[in-house]
């Protein structure tokens, strides 16, 4: 059996998120140096903020600012860092309540060590040096001293004080980075496929109870759910099943308009694969035409599909395969 | 109408740290062969299927869709899916035959976690806008949650050594476990846990066949009766929740009736051991319960499907007349986030 393949597949997007009148405040906020709650109809102070009530439902919108400083509640210690975490260096993961809130906000604390954290530990935020409306404004958290050089224990029971969380020009929206890097192999029926075709070949595989030719083989039947395994080489010639006229130029795609995208049954295969048609005017291609695959240097697939010259298929031939 | 409905049979891959030579579907097509061959049903004969899986553990978009030529979709068949453990989709399941609109169901799971970092992909499930911009990994969340209950006085950091030692020499009996027998506690991963106390990471598979009355007691000699089942959310951000406590897990027991009688079985899908703690003094389980026999996710954590492999294996007890009640408990998400419990039972002996 050939080795099985492997290759680095990395998934990137930037999400582009809106927010909603209570998350604009907040993040908007942040960027301005002052970190707002919002009030529940018991009274409660939510910090970070949330549009509905996580108890009742309700919708709120009462916004208040509470300090930077606040306690820790729990903490866990990471010695290694991960990509995108607040800190390269070791740090304490935290909720940390702030002074005037109900409730914890998740964030990062430099600390020199895990010696140096405890649960109720008094802390307060370090603002990052560029802020653009972002949880990532805050920087971290740091220990908060207070005046006797102590390291206060229990917070000053602060009032959260009514904000209307209205600023210039206010943050609307975000782009949410995300990157997942993986290593994809695709596994043993893919891999001799994509190991076939790095010799012009091209192999499907053989149910053993319908006896239909899967290309490209993923390694079962999809009709009768089971494993396939016999390998069949197919083609390189087939005809075309079906077809459509693209007239609109993909980006990055080197490939004049309008062009011809087909379905093509290549010789003793059981079900069609698709392929560009080349080599004929676009307004020629027809079902039954006859093709063969042509291959460029270095190309890991077939180019595009050509005709043959060989007279069409009957549609009886192929009517199975639409 | 009322139906009473039953796990007939389950199956499950050995799970493994890497499984690179196998697509998703050949992973799975054992196992469904496996429980089908248990009953004796062909794939057509099954009256719905649904399936659970992550596309974020595959990194494609859409990748469920191939694992369902497995199962053999045409002619077309019912089919549904949850972006969730399995246990949720035998949910699904369970109350498509309560509807009466099918007699069998059959409920798959897999999950691949090696092809990337299943602690950096879990983060992405998290609050978009305060929370997931930190990258906070699911081993430093399950750490806060650990800290909090020693804080509280409700474990120490041997009793979670205890937990995985406890739970890896019951997986000696389990040969599809991926961790078996003395497991070191290891250096801190997220202090305070260790490695002994988070789990192994790793690929598999499970299925399982529902069948309502007496379709049931045709396919399989002691059928699990499924007497209870429900699930329960509460809030995302850990910072509004108890992280000592599972409201919604003891909720979801309560509704699934696991309060009324004792059980003698629990398997709970606690991938880290301080989640334990959290769900035996939620479920109010005491010693007398055998808890994790399988060994539990700290022997065997194939995301997404561990879940299902928790319903499964107390199902299994009771095929076996090795339980004659037992608790099942599946969770997604974040600290024990979201909650189901099920309630199982066999016929009086
Ligand atoms: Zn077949």
């Amino acid at each position: 059996m050939p080795e099985v393949l492997s290759a680095p597949l990395v998934v990137e997007f930037p999400f582009t998120r809106s927010l909603g009148p209570v998350q604009s405040a907040f993040l908007t906020g942040l960027r301005e140096r002052v970190v707002l709650g919002v009030r529940t109809g018991d009274g409660r102070v939510l910090v970070p903020p949330v549009e509905y009530d996580p108890v009742t439902a309700e919708e709120i919108r009462d916004l208040v600012e509470v300090a930077p400083t606040g306690t820790v509640t729990t903490w866990a210690w990471s010695h290694d860092p991960r990509r995108g975490q607040p800190l390269g260096t070791p740090f304490a993961w935290v909720l940390v309540r702030l002074d005037g809130a109900d409730t914890a906000l998740l964030h990062a604390l430099d600390a020199p060590g895990p010696d140096a954290v405890h649960t109720g530990m008094r802390v307060r935020v370090r603002w990052a040096q560029e802020r653009s409306g972002a949880i990532t404004d805050i920087a971290c958290f740091e220990p908060y001293e207070d005046e006797t050089g102590e390291v206060t224990e229990a917070g000053e029971s602060a009032e959260a004080e009514a904000h209307s969380g209205e600023f210039e020009d206010p943050v609307t929206g975000i782009v949410a980075a995300a990157r997942l890097d993986y290593t994809y192999s695709p596994g043993r029926a893919q891999s001799a496929y994509i190991a076939a075709l790095s010799g012009r070949r091209t192999v499907g595989e053989r149910c053993p109870s319908c006896r239909k030719v899967y290309v490209p083989p993923r390694g079962a039947c999809p009709t009768c759910g089971v494993a396939t395994a016999e390998q069949v080489e197919v083609g390189p010639r087939g005809t075309v099943t079906t077809f459509c006229i693209v007239n609109i130029k993909a980006k990055n795609l080197d490939i004049e308009v309008p062009y011809v995208y087909a379905h093509i049954a290549l010789d003793g295969a059981g079900l069609a694969l698709h392929g560009r048609i080349g080599g004929i005017p676009y307004d020629q291609v027809r079902m039954g035409l006859r093709v063969e695959p042509v291959w460029t240097d270095g190309a890991r697939h077939p180019d595009h599909y050509r005709p043959t010259g060989e007279p069409d298929a009957d549609y009886d031939a192929y009517k199975e395969l639409l | 109408m009322t139906r009473d409905i039953a796990v007939v049979a389950f199956a499950q891959t050995d799970h493994r740290r890497t499984s690179d030579e196998l697509s998703e579907v050949e992973m799975l097509m054992p196992v469904l062969h496996e429980v089908l061959g248990e009953t004796g049903l062909k794939a057509a004969d099954i009256g719905f299927t649904c399936s659970g899986s992550s596309d974020y553990l595959a990194g494609r978009a859409f990748s469920f869709t191939l694992a369902l030529d497995g199962v053999g979709a045409w002619p077309p068949i019912s089919e549904s899916h949850v972006e969730m453990d399995g246990a949720w989709a035998l949910y699904e399941a369970w109350t498509k035959l309560l509807t009466g609109d099918a007699d069998t169901a059959l409920v798959y799971a897999y999950g691949k976690s090696s092809p990337g970092s299943v602690r950096d992909v879990l983060s992405r499930q998290l609050d978009p806008y305060y929370v997931a911009p930190l990258w906070p990994d699911s081993v430093a969340l399950a750490a806060l949650q650990a800290q909090a209950l020693i804080d509280a006085g409700d474990t120490d950091e041997p009793a979670l050594a205890a937990v995985g030692a406890r739970s890896r020499a019951a997986a000696a009996d389990n040969p599809h476990a991926q961790l078996r027998g003395p497991v070191p506690r290891g250096d801190y991963l997220v202090r305070p846990l260790r490695t002994g106390d988070c789990p192994p990471v790793g690929d598999g598979a499970a299925a399982v066949i529902l069948a309502a009355g007496e379709r049931a007691r045709d396919l399989c000699a002691r059928p699990a009766w499924i007497r209870g089942l429900d699930h329960r959310i509460e809030a995302h951000a850990l910072g509004v929740r108890d992280l000592t406590d599972s409201p919604s897990t003891r909720l979801a027991a309560e509704r699934a009736g696991a309060f009324e009688r004792p059980v003698d079985t629990a398997e709970l899908h606690a991938p880290f051991a301080s989640q334990e703690v959290v769900l035996r003094k939620a479920l109010r389980l005491d010693d007398g319960v055998r808890v994790n026999p399988s060994g539990g996710a700290l022997a065997a954590n194939p995301v997404m499907a561990a879940g299902l492999v928790r319903i499964g294996e107390a199902a299994a007890r009771i095929h076996r007349g090795e339980s004659d009640r037992a608790l099942a408990h599946a969770t997604s998400g974040p600290c024990l986030q979201q909650n189901l419990v099920a309630v199982l039972e066999g016929d009086p002996r």
